[in-house]
């Protein structure tokens, strides 16, 4: 791989991990969500990120040029190689820690591929173009439970107070940057990660405002998953998640 | 468990729009707790493999149904009047366009 293909590659990780592990987490919920109609919801919206994350890591394994798969890329990696943000392999909590979660992921999934439906790579732009028409009802969702729960009851307000200053600590990652990232914004390949963040942080401060819920200022921001350093939480989903493939090299449906 | 009934929201009725220009046709009920959350469950429970193009939800106790001993007087009446049927009717030889 040139330069520009290794960048390509991180890439397609970045968002590609960050999209499988978002996903891995809610289908946890998958039979324990607090409601029928919730459950296939939060499952529905798993699905959509498993799929996208197969679009990016499919397109990963073509760069490679190495005979692997997106299956070899998602299951035969461990956690130092893994390259999804802070915020996606946070436990689920509760409902509110899970929405609050989710909310700060969708805002940026919102801004940054409808910015990359502009991309000048084709695929990348097909693959937005797909996921955009996904990442409009997810955010439409989380939303309206920001809402919801914020300004709810006593013990929602609570709970979702807590999730938000628990997790506010992991969304300053979203936007880490690093050579290659610069590489392929300099060929307009990838948006300004400084405009998603403002974009990002206007939608959060608005929406939290409704929600009335306070924004944390001047928090510490862990940072580190672009060259996987993780929070401790990422080993063991993966260990559930590559279980079978790790027991079982090769096994086959 | 207190308070169960209302734990998971209200009782609503969904109809789904399958093609533009046909009804909306009856396609289940779920729990929400407002309009809004309605809607984007009937979205994931019902529309998920291309059903439909145009979701209404209605509170079911906005629904006024008729009861089955209201059967006698409302369905009955039409059970010997055949001839409200468009099948009762021949034909005529030679009619074109029809």
């Amino acid at each position: 791989m040139n330069a520009i293909e290794n960048a390509k590659y991180e890439l397609c990780l970045r968002l590609g991990d960050s999209s499988l592990i978002i996903g891995h987490r809610l289908s946890e919920w998958c039979g324990h969500a607090p409601i029928l109609e919730e459950d296939i919801a939060l499952t529905n919206v798993a699905l959509d990120f498993v799929g996208l994350s197969r679009n990016l890591l499919s397109y990963a394994a073509q760069i490679q040029n190495q005979g692997k798969t997106e299956d070899d890329i998602a299951f035969l990696r461990d956690v130092v190689l893994y390259r999804n943000s802070l915020i996606t392999e946070q436990p689920n909590g509760d409902f509110a820690v899970t929405m609050v979660r989710q909310f700060f992921y969708d805002v940026f999934s919102y801004y940054f591929y409808n910015e990359l439906c502009n991309s000048n790579d084709i695929t990348l732009k097909g693959i937005a173009e797909k996921a955009v028409k996904e990442i409009d009802y997810h955010l439409r969702h989380s939303t309206e439970w920001l809402y919801r729960l914020g300004d709810g009851t006593v013990e929602s307000h609570q709970k979702t107070q807590d999730a938000v200053d628990d997790l506010w600590m992991y969304t300053g990652d979203m936007f880490a940057t690093d050579d290659n990232y610069a590489l392929l914004q300099e060929i307009n390949i990838v948006p300004d990660m400084k405009k998603i963040k403002e974009q990002w942080i206007q939608k959060v401060n608005t929406v939290l405002e409704t929600a009335t819920i306070s924004v944390p200022q001047n928090t510490f921001m862990q940072n580190g998953s672009l060259k996987g350093l993780h929070t401790e939480h990422l080993g063991f989903l993966l260990a559930e998640m590559q279980h079978l493939q790790r027991s079982y090299p090769n096994s086959e449906w | 468990m207190e308070n169960k009934d209302h734990s998971q929201g209200i009782l609503w009725e969904v109809f789904i729009q399958g093609n533009p220009g046909i009804p909306h046709k009856h396609a289940g009920s779920l729990h929400a707790p407002d309009a809004e959350m309605a809607l984007q469950a009937a979205r994931d429970v019902y529309t998920r493999r291309s059903e439909g193009i145009s979701i209404w939800v209605v509170p079911a106790a906005n629904i006024t149904a008729s009861s089955p001993e209201d059967n006698g007087s409302f369905f009955e009446p039409s059970n010997d009047k055949p001839y409200r049927h468009p099948t009762f009717y021949k034909v005529p030889d030679g009619v074109k366009y029809l």
